[in-house]
């Protein structure tokens, strides 16, 4: 099919765009890469009567490391931020988790700003962002705010954004100290969409045990689910194939609750979480050990 | 009809200057407006890989991209591979030899899926091969004979150069 009518605007500077989403509100939709928003409107499930598109606006492409964290201009490329140095050398998860998302095509269009603004629970980037604590700025002609992962996700394909304000910039924090990263995932064929996956994060103590640990899954829930019962399970635990495999067995048994798809059932769901867990586990384990810095 | 906006593209190396309706999306504005019928149309969601072009020498799908947003670009064509009409270019000839195609839907997104993989990765292994085309659907082939052809492509590559 073909989308239904609508007016565009393309500004080429951000002032001009958030001066148009003052104007227009939740009806000026801003367009980013349009690797979701416009197959919705080719099926007419979205019918956006206004839309914004940003990829004019330069400031809005950009990374830096400016102070303990990797920021990123929400209009940046996923295939540039997949190959960039800064992102691999300081943000390993982001870097790790990138070549997950759909295909090459797909990523030199869809942005990294986008992908978190459409909030789809069964994408990669949520789950990241939401496993290291990143931080959203958003903008609106009167100003702007800083939003915690935890505050931004909002449920199935929703964000606290508000309507006059756009998402410019995600801050992702860089890595730490004794500590490991895994992203896995797991789906029928490269590239589609994954039917369980996780982003795990394990720092080990002076101990050599496990001091902290974050557990977030997609595709499981409303949005990237973090599974903090399981993640607490393991704190103060030595890093062994018995502790991750009933961290395994509580993320997938007591955290979640997944609806299950076309692919696969919950109890499948359940059952590939459980195994990926331990093998992110024992991964972001051997990296943490190897992790100095 | 929403208003017309005027938009300058070069395919192929050659300059079209339109006014098109927001709505257009490029793929269409690729097969009615410039005429060039070898971009295919299969899913129109992105899925299979069909309408692959490359946009400023960068492999993305032209069916959920709007025409409007390629004002000022440059976009290749399957159409703008081959040197002359009997002169193919040097995938489309290992497509041939080795038979990677059958009736010959895909097989334009996956040339263009291809053409920038391949001078990136000059002597890709199977499973990399099979990795680059995991964008693109095939329904007749099974894809072995497309992963026989894009080997033997890099094989004709890596000869013309050297």
């Amino acid at each position: 099919m073909k989308p239904a009518p609508f007016e565009y605007h393309a500004p080429t500077t951000l002032e001009a765009a958030l001066e148009l989403k003052a104007e227009h509100g939740d009806d000026g939709k801003p367009l980013a890469g349009g690797q979701s928003l416009i197959p919705a409107m080719n099926f007419r499930v979205a019918q956006p009567s206004l839309l914004i598109d940003l990829n004019h606006v330069p400031e809005l492409r950009h990374i830096s490391k400016p102070n303990g964290a990797v920021h990123i201009g929400s209009m940046t490329l996923q295939s540039t931020a997949e190959r960039d140095p800064l992102v691999a050398e300081h943000a390993p998860l982001l870097h790790e988790a990138i070549p997950n998302i759909a295909h090459p095509q797909i990523r030199n269009r869809g942005t990294i700003g986008g992908s978190l603004a459409h909030a789809d629970p069964a994408s990669e980037l949520p789950v990241v962002a939401l496993a290291l604590g990143a931080r959203f700025r958003a903008q609106s002609k009167a100003g702007e705010r800083w939003i915690e992962a935890k505050d931004f996700f909002a449920g199935l394909f929703a964000t606290t954004l508000q309507p006059d304000e756009l998402l410019v910039e995600i801050a992702f924090p860089t890595k730490m100290a004794r500590t490991g990263y895994c992203f896995t995932e797991v789906a029928r064929r490269h590239g589609d969409y994954a039917m369980a996956g996780l982003a795990a994060v394990v720092t080990l103590g002076a101990d050599d045990k496990v001091s902290e640990a974050r557990l977030v899954y997609l595709n499981v829930g409303d949005g990237p689910l973090d599974a903090a019962n399981a993640a607490s399970s393991l704190a103060g635990e030595a890093p062994n194939a018995a502790a991750f495999k009933e961290a395994g067995r509580i993320a997938s048994q007591e955290d979640m609750s997944p609806y299950g798809n076309i692919h696969a059932t919950p109890e499948y769901q359940r059952h590939l979480s459980a195994v990926l867990t331990e093998r992110a586990l024992h991964t972001a384990t051997e990296r943490a050990k190897a992790a100095h810095a | 009809m929403s208003p017309t906006h005027p938009i300058q593209v070069s395919i192929n190396g050659k300059t079209i200057e339109k006014r098109v309706e927001p709505r257009l999306l490029l793929a269409d504005f690729i097969r009615h407006e410039a005429g060039l019928t070898g971009t295919h149309v299969g899913c129109e969601h992105g899925v299979c890989g069909a309408c692959t072009i490359l946009f400023d020498g960068k492999p993305v799908r032209s069916c959920i991209m709007l025409a409007v947003q390629a004002n000022g670009h440059d976009i290749t064509t399957v159409e703008g591979l081959a040197v002359s009409e009997d002169k193919l270019h040097p995938i489309q000839n290992a497509f041939w030899e080795a038979h990677g195609l059958q009736c010959g839907f895909c097989t334009p997104g996956i040339l263009m899926t291809l053409v920038p993989f391949l001078q990136e990765n000059k002597n890709p292994s199977e499973a990399e091969a099979r990795e680059a085309i995991s964008g693109n659907l095939c329904r007749c082939t099974g894809y072995q004979h497309i992963v026989d052809a894009t080997l033997l492509a890099a094989k004709k590559l890596r000869e013309a150069e050297s």
